[in-house]
C-alpha cells in the first residue's frame, strides 16, 4: 500500500453538492420560463436571456477583479439570473435588465463575499433597486398575447394594480376585475415574466419538494398567512378587499413563496425559524398590498424578512434532544 | 408491524448485501497476537505478565484499574514475546502484550460456573467485569458499569441493540441469526440482574430474517422483538431508547437516569459466556468487507489479530485501499496501516477504495439546513462548526456542542462537503479540555 487517507469519520458522503441543488432549481424554473415565453413571446425570452447571461458575466468579472477563483460552475449565478428575469416586466428594456443583473450579482451577492454570504436575496435586491429607480419601466405591463407573437403588445394593468387604482380612486373594488380564476391559474394576465402562471410555478415547486430541496415550512406558512390575513379583511369588507384566492393567484405570491422566500442562503436554518420567516413574509405582504403605496408587496416583504434572518436564527433554535425547554431561548 | 424510530437521521446506502448472507466463519489463528492493554473506555489495564511467561487462553494478562476498567485476557495459549508500545487502533503507540501462539489454543483452568439460580446480581456483575466484557457495538464502554446502577435509579427497561445501523456491517445480524442461543442465554442473565424490567430486542427492519427468527424464539417469553425503521443512526443509544420507549436521555445524563439499560447483542452473548460458561471475552464476530477486499466475510475473530491477517483470510486486496476503517463508514476509525490489531470493539474491518470516499474540496455553506434536518440531536451543526472553526468555544458550547453524538449525519448530508462533525468534535474536545483545566 502506497498511502491511505486518514481522517475522522464519517468516511462516506451522500454525493449531494451545491451544483446539484442549483441544477434542480434551474429545472424547476423551466416550466415558468416556458409559460412566460408562451404568454409574452420574444420579449420575455429576451429578458430571461439578458438576465442570465448578465448575471454570469458579472459573476466572472467580479471574481476576476477580486482575484477569487471563478465559481460559475456552481450554477448559482444562473439561478439568480433566471429569478431576476422572472421578476421583471416582459417589456423591460435591455439596459435595465442588464443593470439589474449587475446589481444582483455585484451588490446583492459578490460584495458580501459571494455565494453563501449574502444577507439579501440578490434577485430581489436588483428588482427593488430597479423598481425605485425606474418606476415607469418597472410598472409598464402588457396583456399576454399567447400564440400571436408578431402583434404589438397592448398595455394593461396587473390585476393587483387594477384593484389598487380602483380602491385609491373610489374606495371600492372595481366592477368585474378582468380575467378570472382560470386565467390567473394558467397565467393569462399581465404581470412579471415569471409570476403569472401559478400552475407552471407549482409544477416546478412539486419537483423541488420531491427532490427534497424545498421543505414545506416557508412556502406553507407564507401562503397560509397571506390567505388567512387577507381572508379576514375580505370577510370584514368584501366590497373593498379582494378575496384570498385573488391574493394567492395574482401578483408574485407563488413565485415569491416557493422560489424567492425559500432561497437557502438568506433564510433561517431551523424549522421554527423558517415558519416564523414565512409568517412574517405573509403578514408584510398583505399589509403592503392593502395599505402600502405599491400594489405588490412580495419583494419588500421577503427582503425585510431577509434582514431579520440573523435575528431569527439567533432566537429560534430547535430544542436540543434531551433538553427540557425552560422559558424562551437564552 | 409498526416501525419505531427517532427524529432526524439519514439513509445512506447500506451495502450489507456483500456479507449479509455469509455465515460466521472461524478466523484461522495467526502466529503472533498483539493484545492492546487499552481496549475500553476508561483506565487502561496494567500488564501482569512479562516476556518469556507462558499464558493460556483466557488468562488475565492485564489487570483492571479502578471501577471503569476491565482486565485483558490472553486470546490464545502461547508465550509472551514482549510487552511494549505498539500501533493501536486509536492511532497512537500504546502498551500491548505480544504473544507467540503455541498452536494448542489451550484454555486456562477456570472453576466450573455456578448455576445462575444461585448467583446474586452483584456476583453476576463482578463475573462480567472479570471476563472483560465491554460494549461490543464499538463504544467499548465496560458492560458492568451499565449493569450497576445506583439504587435510586431503578431500571424498568433493558434494550438489546441489534440495530446495526452502520452501513456494510453484518456481524450483529449474523450473530442474531446463528447464535440466538447465546443471545437468549444472555437475556436470562440480564433478567436475573433486573428481574422486573421489560426486555426489548431492537432490530432495524432491513434484517427481516433476524427479526422473524428472534420473534419465533421469543414467542413463549416476555421478551419483545421490535422492528425499527431503517435509518441511521437508529442504533445510537439515545436514539434507540427514544424509538423504543419514547423517553429522552437528559442532556449530559445516562440511560440509567431514565430507567433504561442498553446492551449490544454481541455484548449480551459475551455476558452469557462470562456468567454461564465462565469464559472471558477473547473473541467476537467481525465483518471484513468493502470494495477493496476480495471476499467479504463474517469472521469469528480473536482479540489481538493483526488486520493484515484478516485481509489474507479474506483473499487479499483487489484494489489499493483508499481508507482502512475499523468499524463502519459513519463512525469507524481510519487506520494508518494494516499492522494494528483487532480489539473487543472491532465490529468490522472496512476497506474502501478512493472512489468510495468521494473526496472533495470544502465549499462555502449555502445554509441549506440539510445538516439541521439530519441532526438526530436536534442541533444546528453548521452554526456550531462555524464557531468551532473560529475557536469561539463559548458560543459553540452555548449552541450545545456537547450534546453532539458525533454520528456524522451532518457531514454526510452537507452539499458543500464541509467537515461539520469533524469540526464539532474538535470544538467538543477543546471545550472539555478547557473545563478540565478550570
Amino acid at each position: 500500500m502506497e498511502q491511505v487517507y486518514l481522517s475522522s469519520s464519517p468516511h462516506i458522503h451522500s454525493g449531494a453538492s451545491t451544483p446539484q441543488i442549483m441544477r434542480a432549481v434551474i429545472y424547476s424554473l423551466l416550466p415558468a420560463c416556458a409559460a412566460a415565453i408562451f404568454f409574452f413571446g420574444v420579449p420575455a425570452l429576451a429578458v430571461l436571456l439578458i438576465a442570465v447571461l448578465g448575471c454570469m458575466a458579472c459573476e466572472v468579472v467580479c471574481q476576476r477583479l477580486m482575484k477569487q477563483p471563478v465559481t460559475l460552475n456552481d450554477g448559482s449565478a444562473v439561478v439568480t439570473g433566471i429569478l431576476l428575469g422572472l421578476n421583471l416586466p416582459p417589456t423591460s428594456p435591455w439596459w435595465m435588465t442588464l443593470l439589474g443583473a449587475v446589481i444582483a450579482i455585484g451588490i446583492g451577492k459578490q460584495i458580501f463575499g459571494g455565494l453563501g454570504y449574502n444577507l439579501f436575496n440578490p434577485a430581489l435586491v436588483a428588482r427593488v433597486v430597479l423598481l425605485i429607480s425606474f418606476p415607469v419601466q418597472m410598472t409598464r405591463w402588457t396583456a399576454p398575447t399567447p400564440l400571436r407573437y408578431g402583434v404589438d403588445a397592448v398595455t394593461a394593468a396587473t390585476p393587483l394594480g387594477e384593484w389598487k387604482t380602483a380602491v385609491m380612486l373610489t374606495g371600492r373594488l372595481p366592477e368585474g376585475l378582468q380575467g378570472g380564476t382560470f386565467s390567473y391559474l394558467v397565467g393569462n394576465m399581465p404581470g412579471c415574466v415569471g409570476e403569472v402562471s401559478a400552475l407552471a410555478l407549482l409544477g416546478g415547486a412539486i419537483y423541488l419538494f420531491r427532490r427534497k430541496i424545498l421543505t414545506w415550512h416557508i412556502p406553507l406558512s407564507y401562503v397560509a398567512s397571506v390567505m388567512i390575513l387577507s381572508g379576514l379583511f375580505w370577510l370584514v369588507d368584501p366590497g373593498k378587499y379582494p378575496d384570498p384566492l385573488f391574493h394567492l393567484l395574482t401578483g408574485g405570491l407563488i413565485l415569491g413563496a416557493f422560489f424567492m422566500a425559500t432561497d437557502m442562503v438568506t433564510t433561517p436554518v431551523s424549522p421554527g425559524g423558517m415558519i416564523l420567516f414565512g409568517v412574517g413574509c405573509g403578514v408584510l405582504t398583505v399589509i403592503i398590498r392593502l395599505f402600502g403605496g405599491y400594489p405588490e408587496g412580495v419583494s419588500f416583504a421577503i427582503l425585510l424578512m431577509n434582514a431579520a434572518t440573523p435575528l431569527i436564527d439567533r432566537y429560534m433554535r430547535p430544542r436540543t434532544f434531551g433538553v427540557v425547554r425552560q422559558g424562551g431561548a437564552r | 408491524m409498526r416501525q419505531l424510530t427517532f427524529a432526524g437521521g439519514i439513509h445512506p446506502p447500506d451495502n450489507k448485501e456483500w456479507s449479509a448472507d455469509k455465515p460466521i466463519e472461524a478466523c484461522p489463528l495467526p502466529a503472533e497476537f498483539v493484545v492492546p492493554l487499552s481496549q475500553h473506555i476508561g483506565a487502561p489495564a496494567t500488564p501482569c505478565v512479562a516476556a518469556g511467561d507462558s499464558v493460556a487462553r483466557g488468562q488475565i494478562i492485564g489487570e483492571a484499574h479502578g471501577f471503569v476498567s476491565v482486565p485483558v485476557h490472553a486470546p490464545t495459549s502461547g508465550e509472551v514475546v514482549v510487552v511494549e508500545p505498539r500501533p493501536h487502533p486509536s492511532g497512537a503507540l500504546l502498551p500491548a502484550v505480544v504473544i507467540r501462539a503455541d498452536g494448542e489454543d489451550r484454555w486456562g483452568d477456570f472453576p466450573k460456573p455456578e448455576p445462575l439460580s444461585g448467583l446474586e446480581p452483584e456476583d453476576i456483575v463482578e463475573q462480567i467485569r472479570l471476563a472483560g466484557v465491554v460494549g461490543m457495538g464499538g463504544a467499548t464502554f465496560p458492560a458492568h458499569v451499565k449493569l450497576s446502577p445506583p439504587a435510586e435509579k431503578p431500571i424498568d427497561t433493558v434494550i438489546l441493540n441489534g440495530v446495526e445501523c452502520e452501513p456494510y456491517l453484518t456481524a450483529d445480524h449474523r450473530l442474531m441469526l446463528e447464535e440466538a442461543d447465546r443471545l437468549l442465554d444472555g437475556v436470562g442473565v440480564l433478567q436475573k440482574i433486573f428481574p422486573d424490567a421489560r426486555v426489548v430486542i431492537g432490530i432495524e427492519a432491513n434484517k427481516p430474517d433476524a427479526i422473524a427468527h428472534l420473534q419465533q424464539r421469543c414467542a413463549d417469553s416476555s421478551v419483545e422483538v421490535v422492528p425499527l425503521e431503517v435509518k441511521y443512526p437508529q442504533g445510537a443509544e439515545k436514539q434507540l431508547i427514544k424509538a423504543v420507549t419514547g423517553r429522552e436521555v437528559p442532556s449530559g445524563g445516562l440511560p440509567m437516569d431514565i430507567g433504561v439499560v442498553v446492551q449490544n447483542v454481541g455484548t449480551v452473548a459475551a455476558i452469557a459466556d462470562a456468567v454461564l460458561r465462565n469464559l472471558p471475552l477473547t473473541e467476537r464476530v467481525c465483518t471484513v468487507t468493502g470494495s477493496a477486499i476480495t471476499e467479504a466475510k463474517n469472521l469469528r475473530i480473536r482479540i489481538g489479530i493483526p488486520l493484515s491477517h484478516l485481509v489474507d483470510v479474506c483473499g487479499g486486496l483487489t484494489a489499493e485501499p483508499g481508507k482502512i476503517i475499523l468499524g463502519g463508514p459513519m463512525m469507524g476509525a481510519a487506520q494508518v496501516g494494516l499492522d494494528v490489531p483487532t480489539t473487543r470493539g472491532t465490529s468490522g474491518l472496512l476497506l474502501l477504495t478512493e472512489t468510495d470516499l468521494a473526496l472533495r474540496e470544502t465549499e462555502p455553506c449555502i445554509r441549506c439546513a440539510r445538516c439541521v434536518q439530519a441532526c438526530p440531536a436536534n442541533l444546528l451543526p453548521t452554526t456550531i462548526a462555524a464557531y468551532g472553526r473560529l475557536d469561539r468555544l463559548d458560543e459553540a458550547e452555548q449552541y450545545r456542542a456537547l450534546d453532539c453524538i458525533e454520528c456524522g449525519c451532518c457531514s454526510y448530508s452537507c452539499p458543500a462537503a464541509i467537515p461539520l462533525v469533524q469540526t464539532i468534535r474538535y470544538a467538543k474536545a477543546a471545550i472539555l479540555a478547557r473545563k478540565r483545566s478550570g
